[in-house]
């Protein structure tokens, strides 16, 4: 095993255990924490599939702005942060079967495919991956129209905010 | 390659082949040899916190005209060691209600996040942990843990003066980050690159803090800011809510507290040399004439870093002992009202110049007069702004009554 694989299999522990504990906890902060962990674990991931702009965004955007969001929300509408209620019912054996297919279709399609078993090859040298994002992300040929619509769309959700906001006042 | 060319590598390499003669395979060795990087490193900044304690102590007692520690040692030096076994022998308290995971690693967390920045410290041409092309937004990711770690010490001690203290804390840490993100971009433009190593190369004919003096400045308030450091230390007003989100730490934890946020302000002070002053070079191309090739040394540019990097610290501190706290609501329309805006209108400007000016001579010329004609813009935008508050507030103002003299 390589280092590389070790890395990998720690980091999919983490991912894997920290959702489950999302979703099982009582406790509202902890499972805001423990998305916290579960989401480094995915830009950790990102991180050795060398994808570093990548991996950092989803620190800032996903670690550094939502989840403290989730935080503050939990923190401030909730009283009492625990949760009494039961916590499943009685169909969780289908549930957990349904996943349980899921996973193992995924797994046998993936299974077929060539790249299933191959390592990460290495990125050429002289390639600045984040050169060539960026330089796409502006480009004509590539995905500069998407990326103005999406921009669009988060700078109506900005105004919307701003305008609900603003009229509840009156 | 030898070791006062190239000590790091001289070392890792020595190292290495010590390893491989034990019969260790290739892949392990990197792996060993790494990890006793990592710590290396780490623990050069926590050797530089510890001595941080000391020159903080120090400054601070000048800056109130006292003393300073002057007992332990020659000028108080060893008064750090002191200081660190009063922590660790003061009882270790938890109190009744808190949360004791999230309590016990918010400290942990707290600090992590500051070693975390060394990983990508440039401390000279060829001492570095690594150089990743997304250096600058590595600095602001690694702050979201530090935002982190507030508010998880803040909501676990179950104290409503540690939760008020990270409320405010977060308000500024996220306000903040908007000019701070903002003004990294200025280096990033000029230098054209994200990596810190390759914006402080970028600089060695020409200090960027001529090319874009506004950035410097945008820079070092949101960096203040982030470090919740006077005039924006609300998050510990001790008049108002005790100590803040670290009101219930003792001991070590609070010592973890208190070293990560020396060693924080200190890494600013040394980022702000990174991206402004010419970082452990910048030497005005002096390197280059083979009478100053010694300047390229790794040994002098380790020293020259740190020298301007606590040249960075040290302005930090005389912002920080020399100005009263500002309100939160005046911290804040600082931010959204004035900061904010003018990082966009700099970072716009300075795209622009920077792409038209850039093949002409008059390049350097250029963009500091853009600076200073945006400045100039500024104030007297500020001037009459206050002008027009005063006179409101004057209007409104209760009439002064005239008492009759006998």
């Amino acid at each position: 095993m390589t280092p590389d694989q070790i890395i990998f299999l720690f980091c999919a522990a983490l991912i894997v255990s920290s959702a489950l504990m999302v979703v099982t906890t009582r406790n509202l902060v902890h499972a805001a924490l423990w998305l916290v962990a579960a989401l480094f674990g995915v830009a950790i991931l990102y991180g050795l599939l060398q994808a570093s702009f990548l991996a950092l965004v989803q620190v800032v955007v996903y670690i550094g702005a939502i989840a403290i969001l989730f935080i503050f929300a939990v923190m401030l509408t909730r009283r009492e942060m625990r949760d009494k209620g039961p916590q499943i019912n009685q169909n969780w054996v289908i549930s957990a079967l349904l996943a349980l297919l899921t996973f193992a279709g995924l797994a046998y399609i993936l299974s077929s495919w060539d790249g299933f078993s191959r390592t990460a090859k290495a990125l050429p040298a002289g390639v600045d991956p984040l050169m060539v994002l960026g330089k796409a992300l502006v480009s004509p040929d590539a995905f500069v129209l998407p990326f103005e619509v999406a921009s669009i769309l988060l700078l109506a959700a900005l105004v919307g905010a701003v305008y609900i906001a603003t009229s509840s006042k009156e | 390659m030898t070791f006062w060319n190239d000590p790091i590598n001289f070392i890792a390499g020595w190292l290495r082949s010590v390893f491989m003669g034990w019969g260790l395979a290739a892949g392990p060795t990197n792996v060993i040899t790494s990890l006793i990087g990592i710590i290396v490193m780490i623990l050069f900044a926590m050797l530089i916190a510890i001595a941080l304690v000391w020159v903080e102590r120090k400054v601070v007692a000048r800056f109130q005209d006292r003393l300073g520690p002057n007992r332990i040692g020659p000028f108080g030096i060893f008064q750090p060691f002191a200081d660190i076994v009063k922590l660790i022998i003061k009882e270790d308290i938890t109190p009744d209600g808190a949360d004791k995971a999230v309590f016990n690693m918010a400290p942990v967390i707290s600090l992590a996040s500051v070693i975390l920045i060394w990983a990508i410290v440039p401390l000279a041409s060829n001492i570095y942990g690594v150089d990743i092309n997304v250096g600058v937004l590595y600095l602001v990711a690694v702050g979201s843990f530090g935002t982190l770690s507030v508010i998880m010490a803040g909501w676990a001690s179950n104290n409503k003066y540690a939760l008020i203290g990270a409320f405010r804390m977060v308000a500024t840490m996220i306000s903040y980050e908007i000019p701070m993100v903002v003004a990294l971009m200025i280096p990033t433009i000029i230098a054209g690159t994200m990596s810190v190593k390759g914006i402080t190369e970028a600089q060695s004919d020409l200090w960027f803090v001529i090319l874009s003096p506004l950035g410097l400045l945008l820079f070092m308030i949101s960096a203040i800011a982030e470090l919740g450091r006077s005039p924006f230390d609300l998050n510990e007003a001790e008049s108002e809510i005790v100590a803040g989100f670290h009101i219930e730490y003792t001991g070590m934890k609070f010592g973890l507290f208190y070293a990560g946020e020396l060693l924080h302000a200190f890494t600013f002070g040394g980022f702000m040399a990174v991206f402004f002053f010419g970082g452990y070079g910048g030497f005005f191309g002096l390197e280059k004439l083979t009478a100053f090739a010694w300047l390229s040394n790794p040994f002098i540019e380790l020293v020259v870093f740190l020298v301007k990097a606590l040249i960075g610290y040290w302005i930090i501190m005389w912002v920080k002992y020399s100005m009263p706290r500002i309100r939160i609501d005046h911290m804040l329309t600082f931010n959204w009202k004035f900061l904010t805006p003018l990082a966009f209108v700099l970072l716009m400007m300075t795209a622009l110049f920077d792409n038209l000016l850039a093949p002409t001579q008059f390049y350097v010329l250029g963009m500091f007069l853009s600076n200073v004609v945006l400045a100039w813009i500024v104030i007297e935008i500020l001037r009459k702004y206050s002008k027009r508050e005063r006179l409101e507030h004057e209007k409104n103002a209760e009439p002064v009554i005239q008492v009759a003299h006998h």
